[in-house]
């Protein structure tokens, strides 16, 4: 694998080995935050920062961690900067937090950042560890930024907050898809979203777990 | 190295110490930027009065135009102002919570699902303070997934809505969320409060589908049960369990005695 090298490790998790679309790791905050781009991009910023400063510490410490507390330790690694991101926002944008509400304090239960911080940055130096975490929140954000492009699109018709699609309630042609609004929209796009990188990366195709043996033939009737 | 690392000396010492970090780490954080956070409450709850009082404009002065406004605390019991806490400091959520302020609601009488109310609040009065040309009046109520926190402004006459906003709510984006929508707020300016009979109770609603005549609004559609958190909570608040009293103050079509027998019906209702 490319994984080696510092680039490898950026790139490879944003669409080869991507935490959500392979790895299905979490769908849960993909599904609630990406009502509009904009929340989205916030998301996709903190969960970069958080992966990315949490597999720094976990790796900075990784040689004095005693392994029957180590998910304790990184859990509450990992809380903190939650914390300390949830706090910089309720700061500096105001509104944005009001949106995201309770979903940055659910960063500290996103798989992703338990899953970067256990198998990867317990085992590798801190600057890679850093880069692999940089990497798994791009490649969460990238599925975050799609999801949020269609739901916003077609549910509210804008991009951004920009009008792309008149509503009709504000006096234009579209009508908006209530049900992109809500959870299911998400998995829907998910799925879309896993099989066309299926198609690009064959090998993520997994093996039939048994084979369904081929229906009997049909008998012509006497 | 894996040996030592799991002696029970090392463990506590990696625990003990990683704990003290981040505690200095979060509470600095929570401490430093404590300030800027209240702040920003504040003025976004200022924002909002200004808004529903169709005063706000993008990039104004909020602080400016807020000292404009004049903030009194109302008896809700008597419909009397108080001069008995600052309205610059009052805080009626905390009012609410402490039993020597507030009182408790139950059954038939908590449609908003407070359970607990306040018997004071602050109201904001735009124009001359005896004769304003608006109050804005605090509301509170359930909507469909949590508790929705806004304000009403109400023209002069106590009667005539100007308008309607909510500053905390946590409906649905796109459905129950669109209560925040400037198209559908705007439809509620000059719409009546109180029927024309002089009732101490509001008339006002949000309709099913559209609404017709003084008091209704339109619906949102698939928002059904945040419409009814919305009716509900303006039943509750403007009706003379919440400000009704105070309202009828203002009113023209009601003479002040109509108001004191309504306040001994509803007595007898309660007893």
């Amino acid at each position: 694998m490319a994984a080696d090298s510092p680039k490898g490790v950026l790139v490879t998790p944003i669409f080869k080995n991507n935490p959500i679309a392979l790895q299905i790791l979490g769908v849960c905050s993909a599904l609630a935050v990406t009502t509009s781009m904009s929340v989205s991009l916030v998301m996709t910023l903190a969960v970069v920062f958080v992966c990315a400063f949490s597999n720094l510490f976990v790796s900075l410490i990784r040689q004095h961690i005693p392994s029957s507390i180590r998910i304790i330790v990184q859990v509450t690694i990992i809380a903190s900067l939650v914390i300390v991101v949830d706090q910089v926002l309720r700061a500096f944008a105001y509104q944005m937090s009001q949106q995201l509400s309770v979903f940055v304090g659910l960063i500290i239960t996103n798989c992703i950042i338990l899953g970067r911080a256990e198998g990867f940055a317990m085992q590798n130096s801190p600057k890679m560890s850093f880069i692999d975490g940089v990497g798994n929140g791009l490649g969460y954000g990238v599925v975050l930024m799609v999801v949020g492009f269609f739901r916003e699109l077609f549910g509210s018709g804008s991009v951004f907050g920009f009008t792309v699609l008149q509503p009709v309630q504000d006096g234009g042609w579209y009508v908006p898809n209530g049900l992109m609004l809500l959870p299911p929209s998400a998995f829907f796009i998910i799925g879309l979203m896993i099989w066309v990188i299926r198609e690009a990366y064959p090998e993520q195709v997994e093996e039939n777990e048994f084979k369904m043996k081929h229906n009997t033939e049909p008998k012509e009737a006497v | 190295m894996a040996q030592s690392n799991n002696s029970i000396k090392k463990i506590l010492i990696v625990a003990f110490a990683l704990c003290i970090v981040c505690s200095v780490v979060v509470s600095t954080a929570a401490v430093a930027l404590r300030p800027m956070q209240a702040l920003n409450e504040e003025l976004d709850r200022k924002t909002n009065i200004l808004r529903v009082a169709n005063l706000y404009e993008s990039g104004m002065d909020v602080e400016a135009a807020f000292a404009e406004i004049e903030p009194r605390v109302v008896d809700l019991r008597t419909g009397e102002y108080t001069d008995q806490f600052d309205p610059d400091t009052f805080n009626h959520f905390q009012a609410a919570r402490d039993p020597a302020s507030s009182r408790t609601l139950s059954g038939e009488r908590d449609i908003a699902g407070l359970s607990r109310q306040e018997n004071y609040a602050t109201v904001y009065l735009v124009g001359d303070g005896d004769n304003p040309d608006q109050i804005i009046v605090p509301i509170r109520g359930q909507g469909l997934w949590g508790l929705m926190r806004g304000y009403m402004s109400i023209e002069g006459d106590g009667n005539t809505i100007v308008g309607i906003t909510y500053y905390e709510h946590s409906e649905t984006p796109g459905l129950g969320a669109e209560v925040n929508n400037p198209r559908w707020q705007a439809q509620w300016e000059g719409k009546k409060i109180y029927a024309d009979d002089g009732s101490l109770n509001p008339a006002i609603r949000v309709a099913r589908g559209s609404g017709s005549g003084d008091h209704e609004v339109d619906g949102l559609s698939g928002a059904t049960l945040t419409a009814n958190g919305v009716t509900n909570m303006l039943q509750f608040w403007l009706s003379p369990e919440g400000f009704g009293e105070y309202l009828a103050r203002f009113r023209d079509d009601i003479s002040h005695e109509e108001a004191q027998d309504a306040d001994v019906e509803l007595d007898a209702e309660g007893a």
